[in-house]
Parts: structure tokens; sequence; C-alpha cells
């Protein structure tokens, strides 16, 4: 098996090329620049996973939304079913970076994590 | 009182120099942001991918801003928000801000040095004027992320991009997300102006189709959009004829290019590229009005925010070495753009305020592969940098060391696009 893949790790989207002579998932990974290309190569055929950046309603903030993002990459598969779980959240600020907004997303053991300091007004 | 410095803008550049003229010593810093916080564009750009050059972690957009936001505070540079600069005029020694809010009114502030970040803006459809009617539902790409990101609007639900750039693509995988469907990603060029990176995880994680040599030939629809119709077009974008296909929809955005916000820039009387529409500048980049330095999507239009915020760190050394006055104007070298290459910036360097290299910056006209970029001093060749693939939408930084360009008492330093040598 041989495989081509743009790594999306960085904005540098190295050309990869993936071989797995065997087919034994011993994989052969050429073309990245970094060793975060390899890691993303064979997680991508093995197991895609994403951040996924998005938003919740915020109550009494300077905005009415709040940004974060899955504190680990979820897998592909369930990015639809988590942004149905994250659009269900409500918080209230005072909100700060990094604070949990839902522990444990789909039981994924990933947490949903603010990713903007939000003072209340 | 005259300030030392300030900085028109708060977004990554204005922080990110300010943070550098403090720590380069120079007290009196003001920094003059028009929105409600500081950070600029980054505080609606809420996707991964930013820092992992300057910080080595891949953070949000405002979780980088608050990264030098956390600096300016705790360096204790203070800031005025909800204000608007309308006006720099030059006085010499000095320059006056004029500028505007709710609690002050109108006021003027002087300082010995001003540093220009106001970044860019979208082009709308007014700038590409596509045939046919004008009616709600069409937005620029970067309208749409701030309704959905900060205001919580969502802009509709059958979603056609024009434009293949940064925010279009980002905005393809948020309105995806969000519960639209998005029908395509129109490019007129043959190729796309966006980073590979986001055409894989925006367009294909979600089966979008990027069709590129396409663009809107007609909107449809009076008072909300109905649909577009969308042609191919030929290699010298012209349109084909038959064809012609009409995609349905009820929001048409575009992300057709960004414009650097220079109008202040301009009515001050800095000198002007007209191949980046924003100002010539130096190594540190001073303007040429001495004291005024620029930095940022206000030079020319980055596509990553780290090194947006390289560049203002320029900017901040060069100002604070203004402010004691050890900043050389002797220009010892001009560059230029040979065959391949759009711009070049800085456009000027002066060799004595160089630490240990000078990074030039450029964009190439059209997709190269397997070629080199050369720079030359007269005919001879001073430095390569090979790259893979040199695409428009991917800027090229090509570092010089100093001691290389110390062989050369002055002249002019030009970029070219060639063949590698074997």
């Amino acid at each position: 098996m041989k495989k081509e893949l743009t790594c999306i790790t960085c904005p540098m989207g190295c050309q990869l090329t993936v071989v797995d002579k065997n087919d034994d998932g011993n994989f052969e990974v050429t073309g990245n620049t970094c060793k975060r290309g390899p890691k993303y190569a064979i997680n991508e055929l093995t197991n895609p996973t994403r951040v996924i950046p998005t938003t919740v309603v915020v109550r009494n903030g300077m905005l009415p939304r709040l940004p974060v993002k899955t504190a680990e990459p979820i897998p592909k598969g369930q990015i639809f079913e988590a942004m149905k779980a994250i659009n269900q959240v409500v918080v209230d600020a005072p909100v700060k970076i990094g604070d949990v907004v839902i522990e444990n997303l789909l039981g994924l053991g990933i947490n949903v994590v603010s990713t903007k300091n939000m003072d209340r007004c | 009182m005259i300030y030392d410095i300030v900085i028109l803008g708060g977004g990554p550049a204005g922080l990110s120099a300010a943070v550098q003229a403090k720590k380069d010593g120079v007290e009196n810093i003001l920094i003059l942001e028009r929105d409600r916080e500081l950070g600029g564009i980054l505080n609606q750009c809420i996707h991964n991918g930013f820092g992992l050059h300057t910080f080595n972690e891949e953070l949000t957009g405002p979780e980088y801003a608050a990264r030098y936001i956390k600096q300016v505070v705790d360096l204790g540079i203070p800031y005025l928000l909800d204000t608007m600069v309308l006006d720099m005029t030059d006085h010499g020694e000095t320059k006056i801000i004029h500028v505007i809010n709710e609690e002050s009114g109108y006021m003027t502030i002087e300082t010995r040095s001003a540093i220009l970040t106001m970044g860019c803006r979208e082009r709308t459809s007014g700038a590409i004027g596509i045939p046919g009617y004008r009616p709600s539902g069409v937005f620029t790409a970067g309208t749409a992320q701030r309704f959905i990101n900060m205001e919580g609007y969502m802009p509709g639900k059958e979603v056609v991009i024009l434009g293949s750039g940064d925010i279009g693509l980002i905005m393809a995988r948020r309105m995806t997300l969000e519960g639209a469907h998005v029908n395509a990603v129109c490019e007129l060029m043959p190729y796309s102006n966006g980073l590979v990176r986001n055409i894989v995880q925006c367009l294909n994680d979600y089966d979008i189709p990027l069709k590129l040599s396409h663009t809107i030939t007609f909107i449809h629809g009076k008072d909300r959009i109905e649909g577009v119709t969308v042609a191919q077009v030929d290699d010298k974008l012209k349109v084909i004829p038959g064809t012609d296909e009409f995609i349905p929809c009820d929001t048409l955005l575009l992300s057709v290019g960004l414009i650097p916000e220079n109008e202040i820039t301009v009515n001050a009387g800095v000198e002007m590229d007209n191949r980046t529409n924003g100002s010539i500048v130096g190594e540190l980049r001073q303007t040429t009005m001495p004291g005024v330095f620029a930095c940022g999507n206000v030079v020319h239009v980055h596509d990553l925010v780290d090194f947006v915020s390289e560049e203002a760190v320029l900017a901040g050394k060069g100002a604070a070495k203004y402010v004691k006055g050890t900043l050389d104007t002797n220009v010892t070298f001009t560059t230029a753009n040979g065959d391949g290459i759009g711009y070049v910036v800085p456009q000027q360097v002066a060799m004595k305020n160089v630490e240990e290299n000078v990074t030039f910056y450029m964009r190439v006209r059209q997709v190269f592969e397997n070629k080199v970029v050369n720079a030359y001093i007269g005919d001879q060749l001073i430095a390569t940098k090979k790259e893979k693939k040199l695409l428009p939408a991917e800027m090229v930084n090509f570092k010089i060391a100093k001691e290389v360009l110390e062989k050369y008492p002055a002249g002019e330093i030009r970029f070219v696009v060639e063949e590698a040598q074997k």
C-alpha cells in the first residue's frame, strides 16, 4: 500500500508519502521535514483525528459567544456528534482560557475548554 | 505630554511591536485600538493553527492574542480602546495623531515616533464587480466569521464561496460545522490562494468541492440571494461559453483578497509601494518618513500571524533605536523583484542597523515546482533558497546573513525564480 498525504500539522504543508510494504502496519513515511510528519501520517491512516474549534453561548460576557476547542484531537467520525453536544452548552462569564466547558466529551476522555478570557459585564 | 512611541492598532503587529519597544527600554508607549478589546482580527479567528513558529504549540487566534495581551499588561503598556485614529500629521521632530473616542471626543496625541499597525481589510463585492442583483446574503468571509464566532448569528444555510483565500476555506468548514451546506468553493485561478493544509482540513475533510478556474457570472435574487451562475474560465481568465451552471444558495461568501488599510499612511505623506499596497520599509520597518514605522498586514498581507509578530519585533526595535537616536538612516541596498517574484519586503536595507541577518519576505507570481529563488547583486549570485514548490499563497522567507551582504558596498538586491543548478 502506498498513499500520498498533505501534512496539516503546521502551515508548511509537507507532501508525505506513506508506504506499508507488507500491509502489516509497518509504515514508512517520507517527505516530512520534521518529526511531527510521520506521527500525523500514521495517525491519519489508522485513526484520523481533529481538534474542533467552535463556540458556545456565554451569558453576561462582553460578547454573546465564547470560543472553545477540544483540548485534544477527537476522532474525525465523531465531529458532528461533538458539535451537537457542544452546541447545548451555556456558560456564564467570567471565563478564563483553559476553563473546562464540557468534561469528558462523548465519553472520549477529552475536555472542551475555553480559548478566551471573557470578563463579566 | 509627548509620547515616545504611539502604536496605531492593537492587533498582533501592534502588540508585538509594543512589547519589543518596551523591552528595548522605551518608557512612554501608547497603543490605540478602535475595537472594544485588544487582539485585532485574531479575536474572530477561533480556529487552531496559530503560533507553531512562535510558541512551538498550536493555538487558536484568541489564545495567540492572549499571550501578547498578557505581555502588554504585565509590562504596564497603556492602551486606549474604542479609539479611532482619524489622521496623522508630520511636524518634523514629532507627529500629531488625531483621534476620536466616546469619552474624550476629538483629541490630539503628540509623539516622537509612530508605528503603523492598522492591518488590512477585505475586498468586497463592489471591488470585483460581479454582474447581477445586489440582494442581501452576500458577505465577505471575514464578516460572516465575525457574525458566527463573536456575535452568534448564522448568515445562512446554503452557501457558495467565491475565492479560495484562507478565510474562505476556514469559513467553508466553520459553516459546515454549524449545520450549513457548502455547495462549492469557486476559484478564478487554476490554483488555490489558500494554504494547502486548509484545503485538506477544511474542504477535503468535509467533501466540499473546490472548483478551480471557475467564477461567478451572475447573482440571482432581488431581496435575498437565490443562487449564482458559475462558469469555467480559460487560461486567459475569460469565461468559456456553455460551461455555466446554476447553483441555488441563500448565502454567498467572498474571499477575494485583502487590502492593507493605508489611508492614514497615504494622507501623512509616507511613500507607498504599489506592488504591496503598503508603505516602502527598511530592515527595521522604518518608512520614508523619519520616526514612522510600519509592520504586519498594513505593509504587506502575510499568511501567518507568526510572521506578523516576527516583523513587528523589527519595527519595535527600530522605533526604540529612533527614540534613542541610534537608528542609522543611510540606505545601503534597495531590493527588486525579478522574474517570477511579485514583490519583496523590505524594499531598503541600512546595513548598520542589521544584527545577524536580514529576512526578505516575498511572493511568487505563479506556481513553480523544483525551482530556486536566487538573490543577485549586479551579476553576482549571493544566496539561493531552495523550495520544492513555490505557491503565490505561501510567502517565501529568504534569510541572508549579515556577512554575506557586508561583502558588497551598496547596490540593488534582485530576487529571481530560476532553474535549480544540478
